[in-house]
């Protein structure tokens, strides 16, 4: 009972005067989930391309020892770059691309729970990372490395502005995360349609379920670390000064307390993804359902409580590492269910090798590597050797591009009909996993080597006859190939899009779920009638019983529309604006009037008097929303 | 869903009414989840805190500075706070719109007090005692904790206050009454977090 | 199934190349694969485990996937819809069960290793105490039962215990020698770190920095030297002997007034930059010009010592000594005179 909102107090509907905006505009007012997927899409994809081109430019430089194509502090700016905008501005926007565009189809929703929070959560989200970015034309990246591990990061050792735009940029993207978070929460929790019970919830539903509370969980320990950073380093207190009695390691634990939860918040959708490409390509239900759900829970509970592993050779003692090094290792366990699960869906099935399901099939033994590399960390006393080598940075990128970036890409090709209705080239597609993934295990697995010859990480260049160079120069080859892959990616959108839109609902004809019962792309309201779900699987429970669509919940009624609305994006300038001022609230402008706004904080208050406004026009004028009309519905 | 017109509302507000409405619950349900994430960010901020709190730095050490009998009577106006603010919300489940108003102006008043004494605690010790942000890092831990409670404190009271003006505007409807409910559980939320402050920062630090 | 069995079979050489290819990977006196200590060799018995059992974990997995991608590929008109299997309660208790074993398998020596390693020698009369200090770029050792210091080369004697005492003094820096140890922070002092390793054999190995401390974090190596007992007290002594100057009085003042504000030779000058005593005795030159008279790892001492005292910034990106030329005022043949000194400053 609980579908579209609505409110209680308003006499008749509004469908009709309703104001539509075109263009620009409606992008900046949209609240719509799939239009918010697609600005999630592209601006995620652009941090994305940044973050590639970071990479690249590290590889150049390591492709032979004693290189000077790039100098050490451009080096260590790009290693933090790249790592930051990657996992915060490039996979995380992805991924939410994907559970804006799918999450509410799937649980047979006409929209998430908060439209206006959504939208909000990825204006901040791209203010916060466009904030980030301005470092390099504003004095400087940060360059302490995504870590950003105190003391290097203070202002005693870094003293541009860059950790100080890679604390406020975070700050204000993972506020948007933070909303994106609670969104899904509520909507998982409030929206899902008659019938449609948690345990007959789609994988990938779960996994957002999840990975919504990591990050509900997790999110807010990293804001307290970036706010104790920033205060160190802008007001001069001393959390992580150990001159006056602060603490370095305690900004290590800060981290990874949540950073150790960030990688599942990582990797948890895309093992949705691959528990919905499998089961779709081999015609099959998802193997031990169950116990899918029961090892993502684990897996996420387990999550919080190994974050010490990354500090095995911190000091913290034989008991502390003995402890992490076992809570870690088990975390193999749920997600060894998983890899097994997936194969013994496969197994009897009847397997067609589309794009989507490469991509999956290419993740199952290239994560279970990065898989099992993790287990051989987890034991602290080998890690004493891993640690902070190339070694590790194989391991991360198997799990993150292996597992995560293969997962996006399965999930991009399968659900983009759903998305932009019209299917992208198979042969194109076939021709970037293969790039793709070759190029991946060339750049990635020589690295596992690299690192147990002695090659440790964040190393702008290294001397040569240390057996290091060849293994580099076969790596910076496969970094390329896998730029050739991406760019072979663009290109298949580029030429798509020039296509008639003309995919089907169920476009991959195997389709399982609510979200391939409804035109692609889906109308604005998403269902003109609420799905009745009789199943796990819904859309193939009805298939199977001989039935055309989903049997509806309720007759054709007007339907209640979020009304567009400006505010999200003003508030998130908003606080654009307070960032940068407060970071350069202690520069001296040369005196002056700049100076003046500046010193004075003008520029923070201004700029949080903006987004107050905004929340203050929020809270004010009742936002009643319009309502479509069981007339138009009928023309549609 | 049959129809996504609103449930009839006959004259009066229902028992609840800001559970009335899908709307509203979502924005209760939501509030709980918000409320979790800020006990993780109270809970990070408290264990720097436990950290921190012994690296004086050679300035002024917890025992010396802290006067309990303020700390008391600030505690004393935020617990009763809380108090009035259920109050509030048994005026409003009776629907009675202005001893609702009557209840969330005192919860407001109690809440001035409160930040009033706090203000004047911390221009004490920056002023008197020459314990600022830059101090220590004992120092830098108690500001962040417990300004970040006060800076919450002030934002309830403005929210608070804003409710107010609404509920003369548009009086005690659907819409309103989950604004008035959230805000209500968010004051709960940081007199509990006030709760651990006294116990954690003031008890303990005039203990040990 | 049988095709399963012939991929496995057709790996096992591979697996053979792979132990070969590990076994005489990278260099001796650098690499984790070829460990000359016993700390180095119990990490790489754990690694060794860990590897067989995940290497059993991807052969597994491996043969699986490849055996449901072929054999369950769908064929062309192909068109029923297979059995919808919910699961398996024996397969899953299964899946559950032996990798937990695994597991058992890998922490339980884990642990016990974690505890052996935890042993730091900070009680032991025969061990010898080092004190590691990281600086931005630079390692300085101590010898607080001997009172003397030195810098980049980390004298020890063979087969002895080395109780070390870590911290840095300005940002976090790691201290690694792969060959014979796992690495550990060098933390600001209140967190000082203890650990110990030994090198049962002599010889140079070389270690270096494993936490990113700023622009030359790839720079910051230095060499460990393991030597005979006796030779050991001979450099003790040689170290603790009266500093020699340079002999050109003129040039002495300008060292002295230049060089010893910071750097010290012997019982002169001050400790904010690296002990120079003996440094023409010394494995490289700022840690990574290596001295090597035969040129093919690096240059003679000289050269290298004018290498970097012409261009520091050049070698080192980022270092904190002030240039020779344009911060002190010194000639390019006072210089070439210090470097020629100092590459002469040998100890025996």
């Amino acid at each position: 009972m609980a579908q579209a909102a609505h409110t209680l107090d308003h006499p008749k509907p509004l469908g009709h005067g309703v104001k539509r905006h075109t263009g620009l505009m409606d992008w900046i007012t949209t609240v719509d989930h799939k239009k918010i997927a697609i600005l999630y899409l592209w601006a995620g994809g652009f941090f994305f391309g940044i973050g590639g081109i970071e990479a690249l430019l590290i590889r150049w430089q390591l492709i032979k020892p004693m290189n000077n194509f790039l100098d050490a502090q451009t080096f260590n700016e790009l290693i933090t770059m790249h790592g930051t905008t990657m996992i915060f501005l490039g996979v995380m926007p992805v991924i939410f691309a994907l559970m804006n565009a799918v999450i509410p189809l799937q649980i047979g929703a006409r929209d998430v729970a908060f439209p206006f929070l959504n939208a909000l959560g990825f204006w901040t989200f791209l203010f916060g990372g466009v904030l980030l970015n301005l470092s390099w034309v504003m004095g400087g990246a940060p360059d302490a490395g995504w870590t950003s591990y105190t003391p290097l990061s203070t202002s005693a050792y870094s003293g541009t502005h860059g950790v100080d735009f890679y604390t406020i940029g975070l700050q204000i993207a993972g506020l948007g995360t933070l909303i994106g978070g609670i969104n899904f929460l509520a909507t998982v929790i409030t929206m899902r349609a008659p019938g449609m019970s948690f345990m007959r919830m789609p994988m990938f539903a779960w996994t957002t379920f999840i990975t919504s509370a990591i990050i509900l969980f997790a999110f807010p320990a990293i804001t307290v670390g970036l706010v104790l950073l920033t205060f160190d380093r802008i007001l001069g207190a001393n959390f992580f000064e150990p001159g006056a009695g602060g603490s370095p390691v305690l900004w290590q634990h800060i981290f990874w307390i949540f950073g150790h939860p960030e990688v599942y918040i990582l990797i948890l959708p895309a093992f949705g993804i691959i528990s919905e490409v499998i089961p779709t390509f081999a015609r099959k239900r998802l193997f031990g359902y169950s116990s899918m759900v029961f090892a993502t829970i684990l897996i996420a509970f387990l999550g919080f409580m190994v974050w010490a592993h990354h500090m095995f050779t911190t000091g913290l003692g034989p008991v502390a590492n003995a402890l992490f090094a076992v809570s870690t290792m088990l975390i193999a366990v749920p997600t060894g269910i998983k890899i097994f699960n997936w194969l013994f869906t496969m197994w009897g099935g009847s397997v067609r090798f589309t794009t989507p399901n490469l991509f999956a099939s290419g993740f199952i033994p290239t994560f279970t590597m990065g898989g099992v590399t993790g287990v051989m960390l987890a034991s602290a006393p080998a890690d004493f050797q891993f640690h902070d080598t190339y070694f590790v940075v194989a391991h991360f990128h198997y799990v993150i591009v292996g597992g995560l970036v293969m997962g996006l890409f399965a999930g991009l090709h399968y659900w983009w009909p759903k998305m932009f209705g019209r299917m992208l080239s198979e042969t194109l597609g076939k021709w970037t996993f293969w790039t793709f993934i070759t190029g991946f295990h060339l750049t990635f697995f020589v690295q596992h080597f690299l690192g147990l010859m002695g090659m440790q990480r964040r190393v702008f260049t290294y001397l040569p006859n240390q057996h290091f160079d060849t293994l580099n120069l076969v790596s910076t080859i496969g970094a390329g190939l896998m730029g050739v892959g991406t760019l072979i990616f663009l290109a298949n959108i580029v030429i798509t899009s020039r296509k008639p839109m003309d995919a089907a609902n169920d476009p991959w004809e195997d389709g399982r779920t609510l979200e391939w019962s409804i035109p692609s792309p889906p109308p604005e309201y998403n269902f003109k009638q609420t799905p009745l779900v009789r199943g796990l699987d819904a859309l193939w429970k009805e298939k199977v019983a001989g039935n055309k669509g989903m049997t509806p919940a309720e007759p054709i009624g007007p339907i209640h529309m979020p009304s567009a609305t400006p505010l999200p994006f003003i508030m998130s300038v908003g606080i654009f604006i307070a960032g940068l001022g407060f970071m350069f609230s202690r520069d001296d402008f040369g005196g002056g009037f700049v100076s003046f706004l500046f010193n004075n904080y003008i520029v923070t208050g201004l700029g949080l008097l903006i987004t107050f406004g905004a929340m203050l026009m929020r809270s004010l004028y009742d936002d009643h929303g319009w309502h479509i009309e069981p007339e138009e519905l009928e023309g549609r | 869903m049959t129809t996504t017109h609103a449930e009839p509302v006959h004259g009066g507000l229902p028992h609840e009414p800001e559970k009335a409405t899908a709307e509203g619950r979502n924005k209760v349900l939501a509030f709980w989840l918000f409320l979790g994430g800020e006990a993780v960010l109270f809970g990070t901020l408290f264990a720097t805190f436990l950290a921190l709190r012994n690296q004086t730095n050679e300035g002024p050490t917890a025992n010396e500075l802290f006067h309990l009998p303020l700390v008391a009577a600030a505690t004393f106006f935020l617990l009763v706070s809380s108090l009035t603010s259920v109050f509030a919300i048994q005026a409003m489940h009776r629907n009675r719109p202005a001893l609702l108003r009557n209840w969330l102006l005192v919860t407001v008043v109690l809440g001035l007090c409160f930040l009033g004494l706090e203000i004047y605690e911390f221009s004490e010790y920056v002023r008197h005692e020459k314990f600022g942000m830059t101090t220590s890092a004992f120092s830098s831990a108690f500001y962040t904790l417990v300004g970040f409670h006060g800076a919450h404190v002030a934002f309830g009271i403005l929210w608070i206050s804003l409710l107010i003006g609404q509920l003369a505007r548009k009086g005690l409807t659907v819409v309103t009454a989950p604004k008035i409910y959230v805000s209500a559980m968010y004051w709960h939320f940081i007199d509990v977090v006030w709760v651990f402050i006294f116990t954690i920062v003031y008890l303990l630090g005039k203990v040990g | 199934m049988m095709r399963t069995w012939h991929s496995a079979r057709r790996l096992l050489p591979l697996i053979a190349v792979f132990g070969t290819v590990l076994a005489g990977c990278g260099r001796e006196d650098l690499s984790v694969l070829r460990p000359q200590g016993p700390a180095a060799e119990s990490s790489l018995g754990l690694m060794k485990l860990a590897i067989s059992i995940m290497i059993v974990v991807l052969l597994i997995v491996f043969s699986i996937a490849a055996y449901v991608m072929i054999r369950f590929r769908r064929k062309p008109g192909q068109n029923e819809i297979p059995e919808q299997i919910e699961g398996s309660f024996k397969l899953e208790v299964l899946w559950t069960v032996i990798p937990l074993i695994l597991v058992i398998v890998l922490a339980v020596p884990t642990v016990r290793t974690v505890f052996a390693l935890g042993d730091n020698h900070s009680g032991d009369k025969n061990a010898i105490k080092v004190k590691v200090t990281g600086h931005q770029y630079w390692w300085e050792f101590e010898y607080p039962d001997y009172g003397i210091k030195t810098a980049q080369d980390l004298i020890i004697p063979a087969g002895k215990n080395i109780a070390f005492e870590l911290a840095t003094k300005d940002v976090l820096h790691s201290f690694w020698v792969p060959s014979l140890s796992g690495k550990i922070d060098t933390n600001p002092t209140g967190a000082t770190n203890r650990f110990s390793f030994s090198a049962p054999k002599e010889g140079v190995y070389r270690g270096k920095c494993a936490e990113l401390c700023g622009p030359s974090h790839g720079f910051m190596e230095f060499k460990v030297k393991a030597v005979s007992n006796d030779e050991f007290k001979q450099w003790i002594k040689a170290q603790k002997a009266p500093a020699v100057l340079p002999e050109d009085p003129a040039l002495a003042q300008t060292f002295k007034e230049q060089c010893l504000k910071c750097h010290a030779v012997g019982d002169q000058g001050l400790s904010v930059g690296p002990n120079l005593t003996g440094i023409g005795s010394r494995e490289s030159v700022a840690g990574i010009l290596l001295n090597d008279d035969t040129r093919q790892d690096g240059a003679p001492v000289e050269e290298n010592l004018k290498t970097w005292l012409h261009d520091t910034q050049g070698v080192k990106p980022g270092n904190l000594m002030p240039d020779p030329k344009q911060d002190m005022g010194l000639t390019d043949d006072e210089i070439d005179r210090i470097a020629d000194y100092l590459a002469g400053y040998k100890l025996n």
